[in-house]
């Protein structure tokens, strides 16, 4: 496997690999943006697109999708349990991790990301498609939720009299409460400014220019020089629980740390709630 | 059909620093402005030149931009400006 531009690992592919393998058999793209009209601008030729804020969710609840509607939305996009599922998308992966995360949730063995994501595909010049391709349905079964990668508000609440490490991965304005969330983007809160403790790290710092990952070496600095180490438990967060899925998969699995947790309810749901203790800045 | 002309440029906007990418698919243009601090999309344009594809990205991003409150001080949450 050709990986991207990290150390060697079984969860990154590079544009050449999807360039080479899109349309392999056993092999299925999936493009996931923030702006849900681009995939149809021009895609990866054969992916697939998923809309994150109706086919990645309980439209009814607010959750992550439900079990048989990710079997079902894993059979129409011809994805069987075998299939290896290349994602990518806009933002420099933010809702491919995002599905990346859930697919895990849900015991997928063989999902990798495509280094670089939208953006390095289109800098290279690549060949986009603007049809949206035939696929065959396929069977698939999901085991049951693996809710061990999710930190839920009780674990969060816990997780400030113990101490773990939380990593806010917002920008700095939102960090500090200068923005209640970024400009555009609609779901929002009461109040500004992070759970107390939690250390500031943007997502995108562990990405290069062009939307690839940092090396290993830089990550591992990145983290560990703000005293995220594999160690101890991590429980990352972010507005929404994209981004954090973003630096959820730096940490579990660029980085290898061992307990690393999604709070996919985040500040939208912390800087709602009545009493919680609020840091700032 | 490839992507072609990819551009990627930082600049201002009434304070805030932004990220504008542009190319070209075919006989469109694609810009999509983000904010350079929290990397996230929030506006867009295309049209059949650069000039004119970011020039819609951008009134549109002014426009947002306009509309987002920023609360500059630690008591500024609980007494808005």
């Amino acid at each position: 496997m050709v990986t991207g531009t990290t150390s060697a690992s079984d969860v990154l592919v590079s544009t050449d690999w999807v360039a080479q393998h899109a349309r392999d058999a056993g092999v299925r793209i999936v493009e996931v943006d923030v702006d849900t009209t681009a995939f149809g601008q021009g895609h990866v030729p054969g992916a697939v697109g998923w809309n994150w804020s109706t086919e990645l969710c309980d439209t009814l609840v607010r959750d992550i999708i439900p079990k048989a509607k990710f079997e079902a939305l894993m059979s129409r996009s011809g994805i069987g349990n075998d299939t290896t599922v290349v994602l990518y998308g806009d933002n420099n992966n933010w809702f491919a991790a995002w599905a990346f995360w859930q697919m895990k949730i849900y015991g997928h063995r063989d999902v990798r990301i495509m280094d670089g994501g939208r953006k390095k595909w289109l800098s290279d010049s690549r060949d986009l498609e603007t049809a949206t391709p035939s696929v065959a349905p396929a069977t698939y079964h999901a085991p049951a939720p693996d809710m061990s990668i999710r930190a839920f508000l009780p674990e969060v609440q816990d997780a400030l009299k113990k101490g773990t490490p939380l990593v806010d991965v917002r920008s700095p304005q939102e960090f500090t409460g200068e923005i209640l969330a970024p400009p555009g983007l609609p779901e929002t809160c009461q109040r500004g400014g992070h759970i107390p403790g939690a250390k500031s790290i943007p997502w995108g710092k562990a990405c290069n220019e062009d939307g690839t990952f940092k090396s290993t070496a830089e990550l591992q600095q990145l983290y560990g020089g703000a005293g995220v180490t594999p160690d101890k438990a991590v429980i990352a967060y972010c507005r929404i629980g994209e981004r954090s899925s973003h630096t959820w998969f730096v940490l579990k699995h660029l980085l290898a740390y061992p307990d690393v947790k999604n709070y996919d309810g985040s500040w939208t749901e912390w800087g709602n709630l009545v009493g919680a203790p609020v840091e700032k800045p | 059909m490839q992507a072609q002309d990819f551009t990627r440029r930082t600049l201002e906007l009434v304070g805030w620093s932004l990220l504008v990418e542009t190319y070209r698919a075919g006989a469109t243009y694609y810009t999509t402005v983000s904010s350079a601090d929290a990397g996230a999309r929030f506006a867009r344009g295309e049209a059949a030149s650069r000039e004119e594809s970011e020039r819609i990205a951008l009134e549109k991003a002014e426009k947002w931009l306009g509309q987002t409150r920023r609360f500059p001080g630690s008591d500024a949450v609980k007494k808005p400006q």
